[in-house]
């Protein structure tokens, strides 16, 4: 059957002679014309953007170099010589924040998701659990984590318990661990809770246990549900790793302020806050990207 | 595809002015081709009916004429406005078109008035007072002007998809889309939706529905559409293609239903 509109007589068509055309269709001259004009449309829009781009951060850049204060700001903040020289060594504080989130987030994950079952379970037994769960989460979510660092991370090695370590970088990490923790096992709970009862019916119906069902039903399920959110706090985990400067500990932040100590060039902070976003802006593309697809598989089918 | 002037039921439509053409429409879904060269016409004050199994095309000829889904080839006329052309505003189009869906999609945190009014106010900028008045018109017309506070989870799945049909109403379309109204309903539900398109049919609304309820078919349409694999094999008066279809395909599809 030749391509295009050909709108005869016949309200029958051969069943057979459909197989054939799917494989030879090619597009009318009416479907060419609109392609060309869809085209045509989205040429005209990236050209659209692409000027509107360049004339708005032009202006924007034209305007910030050309304030008066611009040549003291360029020298105490953008200083090209005192960030190479300063480079070496916040990259080197640098290692110990990713060292600290990676541990860190490992740990936050096991605690917020164990926090969170405590929490769903249900049953008179582990009422304790449950209380244990609740009592942590409104604690520990409601104090500042500033608050927290100072309380264990210089208190608590002042104090010389035996068999208690007292690196301030340990405490530090015990610090962030129990707040961050806390959060995320809020984000777990809802995730947990969202996944619809009839999913658990099915599985004891099938005489899974409550923790098989909850192992092979219910968490596969709000694990995926809730990851960007679990993405978003991974994020601020990676800023919230500059606090324990605040303990002394050299990280990143607390070595810039040491550069930046010898001669008030700041510097070393603008390089720090670079590196920090060269970690964060990846892993927030990362999550966009982890929510975007799941958002496709929620579309459902079509047909 | 002139359809049957016998059993048109307004009878003052001209036949050379269909409301709604269709010529050589094609959607695919990446590989899978669901739509394959589907012509068909609709008069002003028709009633067509798609029947067909599951996967034959007829949702996707429905969303295709409501702007849904974009079509890979052909061109569809609304009131003779090539709705297929990019060049035509579809929000424009969709508002003068309504379609209500198997399974209501309702706003479920909406009142069922706001849900009526949602469009009217938004998108058609009447003032509060009177979309409620249209609206709480158009929900005494499905019979359910006592539920306008409810939510819509309140209501019974029949009651829902009255609503749905009142809130596709309220716009006064020019033509109506049904896609498998009642195939999520109680059998016990079905009826109360049935009627009331039976009702809208008699007033003169065009409409294109799909459906499984043959007898219904039987009743209301005034061209009965068979499709098969992405492709209308067979169509015509009720009578011819449901009671003597000519295709054997169609026959099989018709006695599986029966038995």
């Amino acid at each position: 059957m030749p391509a295009g509109p050909v709108p005869g007589p016949a309200a029958v068509v051969g069943g057979e002679a459909a197989q054939q055309d799917a494989a030879s269709w090619s597009p009318s001259t009416v479907e060419v014309e609109r392609r060309a004009y869809r085209r045509s449309r989205a040429t005209r829009s990236a050209a659209v953007s692409a000027v509107s781009t360049v004339v708005v951060l032009g202006v924007l850049a034209w305007l910030v170099t050309h304030s008066e204060g611009w040549p003291r700001v360029q020298e105490t903040f953008f200083s090209w010589d005192k960030a190479v020289s300063s480079f070496p060594a916040v990259l080197k504080g640098l290692w110990l924040n990713i060292r600290l989130m990676i541990v860190c987030g490992i740990s936050i994950l096991v605690l917020g998701l164990t926090l969170a079952i405590m929490r769903t379970l249900r049953g008179p037994i582990f009422f304790p659990l449950r209380l244990i769960a609740t009592v942590y989460v409104d604690l520990f979510r409601g104090l500042p984590l500033l608050l927290l660092l100072l309380l264990l991370g210089l208190g608590v090695p002042a104090l010389r318990l035996p068999n208690v370590p007292t690196e301030l970088v340990f405490w530090g990490a015990v610090a962030i661990v129990l707040s961050y923790s806390a959060y995320v096992a809020e984000v777990f709970r809802a995730g947990i809770e969202s996944v619809h009862p009839s999913q658990r019916a099915a599985s004891r119906a099938l005489g899974l246990s409550n923790g098989q069902t909850l192992r092979h039903v219910v968490l596969p399920q709000a694990v995926r549900r809730v990851t960007p959110p679990l993405m978003n706090d991974f994020v601020s985990l990676q800023k919230d790793s500059g606090l324990i400067a605040v303990l002394g500990a050299t990280d990143a932040i607390r070595a810039a302020q040491i550069e930046t100590a010898s001669d008030f060039n700041y510097t070393p902070y603008v390089v720090a806050g670079v590196l920090f976003l060269c970690l964060t802006i990846p892993m927030a593309r990362l999550t966009d990207h982890v929510a975007r697809k799941q958002g496709w598989h929620g579309a459902g089918g079509a047909l | 595809m002139t359809s049957e002037s016998a059993t048109t039921p307004t009878g003052g439509a001209a036949p050379d002015a269909p409301l709604l053409t269709v010529r050589g429409l094609r959607k695919s879904f990446g590989e899978h081709v669901v739509l394959h060269d589907v012509d068909l016409e609709v008069q002003p004050g028709e009633c067509v009916v798609l029947i067909g199994a599951s996967g034959s095309g007829k949702s996707t000829l429905l969303r295709c004429v409501n702007l849904l889904e974009q079509v890979d080839d052909g061109v569809i006329t609304l009131g003779g406005l090539d709705i297929t052309d990019p060049r035509v505003d579809a929000d424009e189009v969709r508002s003068r078109t309504g379609i209500v869906f198997q399974a209501y999609n309702l706003f479920p945190h909406l009142s069922v008035l706001d849900n009526v009014t949602l469009a009217p106010r938004r998108v058609h900028r009447v003032a509060r007072a009177e979309a409620e008045r249209r609206a709480m018109a158009m929900l005494d017309r499905v019979g359910l002007a006592e539920k306008a506070r409810a939510r819509p989870d309140d209501l019974s799945g029949g009651q829902q998809q009255r609503v749905a049909i009142a809130r596709a109403m309220v716009n006064s379309p020019q033509l109506l889309l049904l896609d498998e109204v009642t195939s999520a309903l109680d059998p016990e539900l079905v009826g109360e939706v049935l009627d009331l398109l039976r009702d809208l049919r008699a007033e003169g609304m065009t409409m294109i529905l799909s459906t499984h309820e043959m007898g219904f078919a039987r009743n209301v349409a005034d061209t009965v559409c068979f499709l098969d694999g992405g492709r209308i094999l067979e169509q015509g008066a009720p009578a011819e293609v449901l009671g003597a279809p000519r295709e054997p395909r169609t026959r099989q599809f018709l006695s599986r239903l029966v038995s």
